[in-house]
């Protein structure tokens, strides 16, 4: 009996230093302290994201009156519907459009300024940054008075070249035409800025050897600075696309999704549904249906990255 | 150390005694012994008007005992809305909330009944109008109490000098200041031309043809004076009839007088429209004309605020009242009955009126003619026939009367703007009928 107790109380030392062990080990490894520094932003993302999203998709399970479990029925009747489909195009026309204009004026831009020598350079960048730092509502605002019916300073300057007044929120095409040049005007910064960093890391020496083998300047950007930008424009475009998708604020400030609806996004479109129309679970359906959208986008577009790392 | 035991005979004289002391004693009441009490009003546009809404609040709850705190909640970009919706969600928040319209209806679960407020106040300052029953009233409970801050009637203020010359009509002969209307000829018809001549003059009339209230509510009382009904009160769909498609054509003549911009009006734009000095109409309640007072004196000097043309089933006024509900889940419920009680006394709502300039209108029958609106000026008694003061008009909302969860709906989404809108750039008629009735199915939900 004895023995028993002492071999028990030898295994149950054993056991407790292989425990104190390995918690020492567990606390001790590079990825478990990085898990607990990042705890705190992962617990703040769950607060702040994660349970919004997943309350949303409760609330697109409810009826109307929010009394009553429908499932997918939410889904099924915003698909019978005409507006539902023009939304869902004119996001897409707005999000894809918007966002290669944004790409390519940043990607010209910044060619521009990485040609700026030294400390003239610093200034174009802050300069040209300026738009994006601006709080879009404010930005917005200055812009829906450039546009305002009655006082637009633009067709006031177009009238002395006898052109106008052009109705840019009147009509469906200008109407279109100015959310979309807002957002480019706020978006291209964050191309420029993200361009630039990544002209600055190409080798100088890939240039010289395509000049040396007599690329001319086109020849240069096809064959060596889109190929060492390629994932940033990826990742850039994937970023943009989702933010862009998400707009709220210049379209509502804007046009509030007018004239007839044609520029309403999705966002724009769930707050007039939801909060101004009191259906809060069929905003919620159309504001999810976002989702898919970009996931499939992200899906290809990280895809594409993780590829050519893999390659390289 | 020693303890002393207390005796079961000792606890009883205590008790006895304390129990004797205590009823004997006089009444020492609290600062605040009736509790708190949290507000959420809307923030008025015209200065000093929230100080109003404090000193009043003030005055109660000093006489009340009651420690109160007001947050002032803007309406723009819908932050009143967004408060309720949070509000009834969370079941927490403020005891009194100034809402909207359509919100007591759309939070009618959530609302405390008020009829125990509402009956007398209706016998202290007359009945209300029927958009206030109709917005306030379900199965015979009243949702909320019509607050005078913010409620509004959108009849026309029209340019005396622009209407003259151009469509040669004296709105000040038609709505003499003091008397009764002589306007029997202020008719759709008659508003038609006068569009068309002020158009041709240079000077269109300033109504939007967008999305935001200003425009539907003008789109609402002409429908209605045509008796065009978008649903009725049953909740029918009934769009394809005559009167719809009467109030249809005719507004697609008048969208041709209209400026070219005004599908892209929001509700300042009217307002920006007359201050300018570029229209000789617009359809707003005084504040356009309270702008131009401090902006465009020369402006607010020709400006006249006036009934409503009368189409062939009769002369309607968009009314667009505010609402204080209080919450059923709200802590001090009885001490927000009494404040309302309070707020709605006609010398409260005589200051609100005074200190508005004369924009905010009480919904009661016998308060249509106070001092402020025969006085405010110049000139002199341009807001006299603004609260209807002779109830010429039946001040209605648009999408009425359809029931108010889908009326909202028909509201919001501008349904009738947007379908007179399709109709006069190029779709057939029919073709904006089925879309209007293809919108108001999906706004059938429950």
């Amino acid at each position: 009996m004895a023995d028993v107790v002492v071999e028990q109380g030898r295994i149950a030392r054993a056991t407790g230093a292989r425990k104190g062990s390995s918690l020492r080990n567990t606390l001790g490894r590079k990825s478990t302290v990085a898990f607990l520094l990042t705890l705190p932003l992962i617990l703040l993302i769950a607060l702040l994201v994660l349970y919004p999203a997943f309350f949303s998709l409760y609330l697109a399970t409810l009826n109307k009156a929010m009394t009553k479990f429908v499932g997918l029925g939410n889904f099924t009747f915003l698909f019978k519907r005409e507006t539902f489909w023009m939304v869902v195009k004119q996001s897409c026309i707005f999000a894809i459009t918007a966002v290669i204009f944004k790409a390519l004026i940043g990607f010209i831009v910044a060619h521009f300024v990485h040609n700026i020598p030294g400390k003239k350079q610093r200034k174009w960048r802050g300069m040209l940054l300026v738009p994006w730092v601006i709080p879009p509502a404010m930005s917005t605002l200055a812009w829906l008075w450039l546009f305002d019916p009655s006082y637009s300073a633009f067709n006031y300057t177009l009238s002395y070249f006898g052109v106008g007044p052009i109705p840019w929120l009147g009509e469906t095409f200008w109407a279109r035409f100015s959310v979309i040049l807002v957002n480019v005007w706020y978006g291209a910064p964050f191309f420029l800025i993200m361009y630039l960093a990544a002209l600055k890391s190409v080798p100088d020496q890939l240039y010289e050897a395509a000049a040396i083998d007599g690329a001319n300047w086109w020849q240069k950007i096809w064959y060596v600075t889109l190929p060492m930008m390629r994932n940033i424009i990826a990742i850039t475009t994937l970023f943009s696309l989702i933010v862009t998708f998400a707009n709220f604020d210049i379209v509502r400030i804007l046009t509030s999704g007018g004239p007839l609806d044609t520029t309403h996004l999705f966002a724009t479109w769930a707050f007039q549904v939801g909060i101004q129309s009191s259906d809060i679970p069929l905003g919620a359906c159309v504001s999810l249906f976002m989702v898919p959208i970009l996931a499939v986008a992200a899906i290809f577009i990280l895809r594409d990255v993780s590829k050519r790392g893999n390659e390289a | 150390m020693s303890r002393k035991k207390l005796t079961r005979r000792q606890f009883v004289a205590a008790t006895a005694m304390s129990s004797a002391a205590l009823i004997t004693a006089p009444y020492v009441r609290g600062a605040y012994a009736a509790g708190k009490l949290s507000i959420g009003f809307w923030d008025h546009w015209v200065p000093g008007a929230n100080q109003a809404s404090t000193d009043l609040v003030n005055e109660w709850a000093a006489k009340e005992k009651v420690e109160v705190s007001i947050d002032y909640i803007t309406s723009n970009n819908k932050k009143i809305e967004l408060t309720a919706a949070a509000e009834a969600q969370a079941k927490s928040g403020h005891d009194i909330l100034q809402m909207p319209s359509w919100w007591p209806h759309a939070y009618s679960e959530n609302l405390e009944p008020l009829n125990d407020v509402m009956e007398p106040l209706i016998k202290q300052n007359g009945e209300v109008n029927g958009t206030v029953k109709y917005l306030a009233q379900s199965g015979g409970k009243w949702l909320a109490v019509p607050a005078t801050p913010g409620s509004q009637i959108k009849g026309p203020c029209t340019r005396i000098d622009l209407m003259k010359k151009f469509a040669n009509i004296d709105v000040q002969e038609m709505y003499p200041a003091g008397s009764p209307p002589k306007a029997d000829n202020w008719t759709m018809d008659t508003f038609l031309k006068a569009a068309e001549a002020c158009q041709k003059g240079g000077f269109p009339f300033g109504i939007g043809l967008g999305e935001t209230t200003d425009s539907v509510d003008t789109a609402g009382a002409i429908f209605q004076s045509f008796g065009a009904e978008l649903v009725n009160a049953k909740g029918d769909i009934t769009i394809k009839t005559d009167q719809v498609r009467q109030a249809m054509e005719y507004y697609k003549k008048l969208i041709a007088f209209l400026p070219p911009d005004a599908p892209s009006w929001d509700d300042a734009s009217n307002n920006k429209w007359l201050i300018s000095g570029r229209g000789a109409l617009i359809m707003n309640p005084p504040s356009a004309w309270a702008v131009a007072k401090r902006d465009a004196p020369q402006v607010a000097e020709q400006c006249w605020t006036h009934g409503f043309p009368a189409g062939p089933k009769g002369r309607f006024a968009p009314f667009l009242p505010y609402f204080w509900g209080v919450w059923s889940f709200g802590k001090n419920k009885e001490a927000a009955k009494s404040l309302l009680v309070h707020l709605s006394s006609p010398a409260a709502i005589e200051k609100f009126v005074a200190v508005s300039g004369g924009y905010d209108l009480p919904a009661y029958a016998n308060l249509t003619k106070l001092k402020t609106w025969a006085e405010e000026g110049p000139p002199k008694g341009t807001l006299f026939h603004y609260p209807d003061p002779y109830r010429q008009q039946t001040l209605s909302i648009a999408a009425s009367p359809a029931p108010p969860k889908i009326a909202q709906q028909i509201y919001f989404q501008a349904t009738l703007t947007k379908m007179a809108l399709r109709f006069a750039r190029g779709e057939t008629l029919e073709q904006s009928l089925a879309w209007a009735e293809g919108e108001c199915e999906g706004f059938m939900r429950s």
